[in-house]
């Protein structure tokens, strides 16, 4: 009974759980539940409950555009790179940022300098050392202009990063030192408390630079990938099949499960259920949208909902009428829109509806409610018609706007009830205009034709910056077209804040700020949704969603699930 | 025979060259570029990236330099897959469109044209009218409603074949082939159906039952041969179409072959591949309406060419 108690591993397992509630403002998600599972001195879940044949087999939407993590991006590719390669830190199960190739570093005190301690035991697949030399390396590549890095923005913090990548300094002027073989120096411009996040993103990873010098573009292909992670490259069909095996010269290979990890591409979410359905599948990348209902009756103990670190929400045109320097009328539209409805009705998965641009969940974040979040539909609407009355509109004269949507079922569905919210609360009359993805995103950014469109953001890391950045005026991406000086300045501030507690109080101003302003209408916070095997685990819900195979394991037979009073017990 | 041929051959170039010329320019009419993305990029890498595209050069020049690629068989990298090359994709691709559309086609001929010719023989009898109505709803059943119904059915509810995927293994071949060749079991029954019945009211066939001929030798030996013709010119460009690939067929049941590069080649402003496989795809009708003409002079000892020519 001791060493049962001693050697217990409480493990995150898929299991029904419809009703419970995940924390107060979330609605009840679909986590997977703890179960106990005896385990040996090192923590590894004893061989006897392992299923025999250690193959998992992942769906993962479309073809990754590339598997060189410096130029790749989007969640498919990143998931096999997290496999294929390890950064400075990496992400436990539960998503916290634990050691990667680096098992531990310092931080200087004013937060500009951060040493990194390398695993002595890290090795490439080919059994080369990984050294402090390969990271330097990497890094400059990653900031040199001519590699075309979509992500290298992720190293803007690092002393002369922006200089480099705009071409006034050469890659070798980036703040980066090899201080030895074993330890990496970093400098930054400003104390960025999310930089040991940014280093889980691909784009920080190291690549090996002989077989990139010897392969060229080629390096990427099987046989000639050369990597540091639990996995590497045995097989590449395009558009068919990726297969990763265990790496043996992994720093901590005999801590990896999975033999085997063979990820599926799929352009279409229906074929992957049915592959799912039909037992070739042990996770899936996604799930029929509008089929909720019929999964949770049918595949209750395979379907895991949990939010993610992303919001779906629409944008103002503020440079163009109807909407510029028409604050009530922003404000009346917002106002008008029932997001319980949305996300019950519409979305049906889940959804968490919002008033905020920034989801919750953040440790060190807690968005600012605006008033109206804690109000009844009712008050909300009444306060609506006063606003579109203010701003000039009436039953006589009610709005005709326009609403731009890139084309997909759920887009459309979420347009269509949003203008029928508008028509029944305002008498607003909407016309709907789909636009192929490209199309739409030009016309987004170029802000001639736009009214309110549609758009939506996944945090690139775990801190309120990544959503806050997209607003400012210079900002690639700020297609709203927001134009603040006084937000501008706060992002320097924040930028440059070097207190956390001050830092975090000028990004809740600059959030109250965006929503004031009313640049955006937020409708909900994205869920993550998939089917998974009820055998598999190691596996927890985390709002970045990352999931490294390398935590995984695939049991003989699911284990009950251990009820919540067992689990306060112990 | 051979100098008519070698004409066809000639006459082929102009043909490919209006089409690569027009299909150049009309995909870079197409609003957006390859690289956009809802993350925008630093206008830096931008010009970088159009840089080693030579993206930043005039249009014309840029043509003059894809023409001069093509001829000697580059089809450049792919914009979208960058690890890849069109030559790449299109050879890892091309081998999966081919065998399935083969099989496909090889499949529809095999049971298209015996039940055709037999429902022709039995015209206006129950036979006729069911192989008839079946055709029909063959025709009318589009393959994104039948390829579910038959993974539902043989995947999920009996388990007796994959639900998808490739690998080039035969029990994963047959549920798309069998929705690939279904539509054109029925297209070709139809139209075996009624030449055959046109063929068999000819005086030569008159003329051989008068002889006392065997009806089995009559259908086979005299009627069948001229009854494919209107077959063989529908294979001329159904053949290139279902050899390039299904879009619907290739999403539904993943299989990694050229098809969905049209249309996804196309969203992803991936200008290479999709150059490459309107190449391809003109090609293959080219190639085959030049055999279904050969075809035809064998079949149809009417019909010589080069006589006609002189």
């Amino acid at each position: 009974m001791r060493i049962w108690l001693a050697g217990m591993l409480l493990l995150p397992l898929v299991a029904c759980n419809g009703d419970r509630q995940a924390s107060d403002h979330l609605p009840p998600s679909r986590l997977p539940q703890p179960v106990a599972l005896e385990t040996d001195e090192q923590g590894r879940p004893l061989p006897d409950v392992l299923a025999e044949t250690q193959v998992l087999y992942r769906g993962n939407a479309e073809e990754p555009q590339t598997l060189d993590p410096h130029l790749a991006e989007g969640v498919p590719s990143a998931n096999i790179l997290r496999d294929l390669f390890e950064g400075l830190t990496s992400t436990a199960p539960d998503g916290r940022i634990v050691g990667g190739a680096a098992v531990h570093w310092d931080i200087s005190r004013d937060g500009l300098t951060y040493t990194f301690y390398l695993d002595p035991d890290g090795r490439w697949s080919n059994g080369d050392p990984v050294t402090a030399q390969d990271f330097v390396w990497s890094w400059r590549r990653v900031v040199d202009p001519k590699t075309g890095a979509a992500y290298g923005r992720m190293l803007a913090p690092v002393v002369n990063a922006e200089a480099v990548f705009s071409g006034r300094l050469p890659p070798e002027e980036l703040g980066v030192t090899a201080l030895n073989p074993n330890t990496f120096q970093v400098r930054l411009d400003a104390p960025t408390p999310y930089f040991l996040g940014l280093l889980t993103h691909p784009t920080t990873f190291p690549v090996h630079r002989e077989s990139l010098e010897v392969h060229g573009s080629a390096h990427v292909r099987p046989g000639n990938l050369v990597s540091n992670g639990a996995y590497k490259l045995t097989d590449w069909q395009v558009r068919s099949r990726i297969e990763l095996a265990r790496n043996p010269h992994f720093r901590i290979a005999d801590e990896v499960i999975i033999e085997r990890v063979v990820f599926y591409p799929f352009e279409d979410e229906n074929t992957e259920f049915n592959r799912f359905r039909a037992g070739d599948l042990h996770w899936t990348y996604q799930v029929p949208s509008g089929q909720f209902r019929w999964l949770e009756r049918n595949m209750a103990d395979a379907l895991m909902v949990a939010p993610w670190f992303g919001t779906y929400f629409f944008s103002f045109n503020l440079t163009r009428e109807p909407f510029r320097d028409n604050l009530e009328l922003r404000q009346a539209l917002n106002l008008a829109i029932n997001r319980e409805i949305m996300t019950q009705r519409v979305t049906r998965f889940g959804e968490i509806p919002t008033f905020n641009l920034i989801p919750p969940g953040l440790p060190d974040y807690e968005p600012p409610e605006p008033d109206y979040a804690s109000w009844t539909q009712e008050e909300r609407e009444a306060e609506a018609r006063r606003l579109y009355q203010l701003a000039g509109y009436s039953d006589d004269e009610p709005l005709t706007v326009e609403l731009r949507y890139n084309t997909s079922e759920n887009h459309r569905k979420i347009a269509v009830a949003m203008s029928a919210m508008w028509k029944d609360v305002l008498g607003v009359r909407t016309r709907l205009v789909n636009e192929e993805f490209r199309v739409f995103l030009q016309n987004r950014a170029q802000r001639r034709v736009t009214q309110v469109f549609r758009a939506g953001w996944i945090g690139d890391y775990q801190d309120a910056f990544t959503f806050l950045e997209l607003f400012h005026s210079e900002h690639g991406r700020n297609d709203a077209g927001y134009d603040n000086p006084r937000y501008d300045r706060l992002l320097e501030q924040i930028a440059s804040e070097r207190i956390p507690s001050r830092r975090r109080n000028l990004m809740v101003e600059a959030e109250r700020m965006l929503l004031a302003d009313q640049v955006v209408l937020p409708v909900f916070i994205y869920v993550s949704k998939r089917l998974v095997d009820p055998r598999l685990a190691g596996w927890e819900e985390n709002i970045m969603d990352h999931h490294l195979t390398r935590h995984m394991f695939l049991l003989r037979e699911r284990v009950a699930a251990v009820s919540p009073a067992e689990e306060l017990s112990e | 025979m051979l100098s008519y041929s070698l004409k066809r051959l000639a006459s082929a170039i102009p043909t490919l060259f209006l089409l690569i010329t027009f299909a150049f320019f009309m995909i870079r009419i197409a609003p957006g570029g390859p690289f956009d993305s809802e993350r925008a990029l630093p206008p830096e890498i931008e010009a970088n990236l159009a840089a080693k595209y030579h993206l930043d050069e005039p249009l014309v020049v840029q043509y003059g330099r894809y023409l001069w690629n093509i001829a000697r068989l580059d089809f450049g990298p792919s914009f979208h897959y960058l690890d890849w090359s069109v030559n790449d994709l299109i050879l890892q691709g091309a081998p999966v469109s081919f065998t399935l559309g083969l099989l496909a086609l090889l499949l529809a001929l095999a049971i298209g044209i015996p039940i055709g010719a037999w429902a022709a023989f039995r015209q206006n009898r129950a036979a006729d009218y069911s192989v008839m109505s079946l055709a029909m709803v063959g025709i009318s059943i589009p393959n994104f409603v039948m390829a579910p119904l038959l993974i539902l059915l043989f995947a999920i509810t009996l388990g007796w074949l994959p639900a998808g995927g490739w690998e080039f293994s035969p029990s994963r071949m047959v549920l798309p082939v069998v929705t690939l060749a279904l539509p054109m079991i029925a297209y070709i029954a139809r139209i075996t159906r009624g030449s055959m019945i046109e063929v068999l009211h000819a005086s030569f066939i008159r003329t051989a039952r008068a002889k006392g001929m065997p009806e089995r030798s009559i259908l086979f030996n005299h009627a069948l041969k001229p009854a494919l013709l209107p077959v063989i010119s529908y294979l001329g460009p159904a053949a290139a179409a279902i050899l390039t690939g299904s879009v619907v067929v290739e999403r539904i049941f993943t299989i990694p072959g050229i098809g969905s590069y049209f249309v996804q080649g196309a969203l992803n402003r991936d200008y290479t591949l999709v150059m490459g496989v309107v190449i391809l795809y003109g090609m293959l009708i080219i190639l085959f309406n030049f055999l279904v003409d050969l075809i035809y002079a064998w079949l149809d000892p009417r019909i010589r060419y080069d006589e006609q020519e002189a």
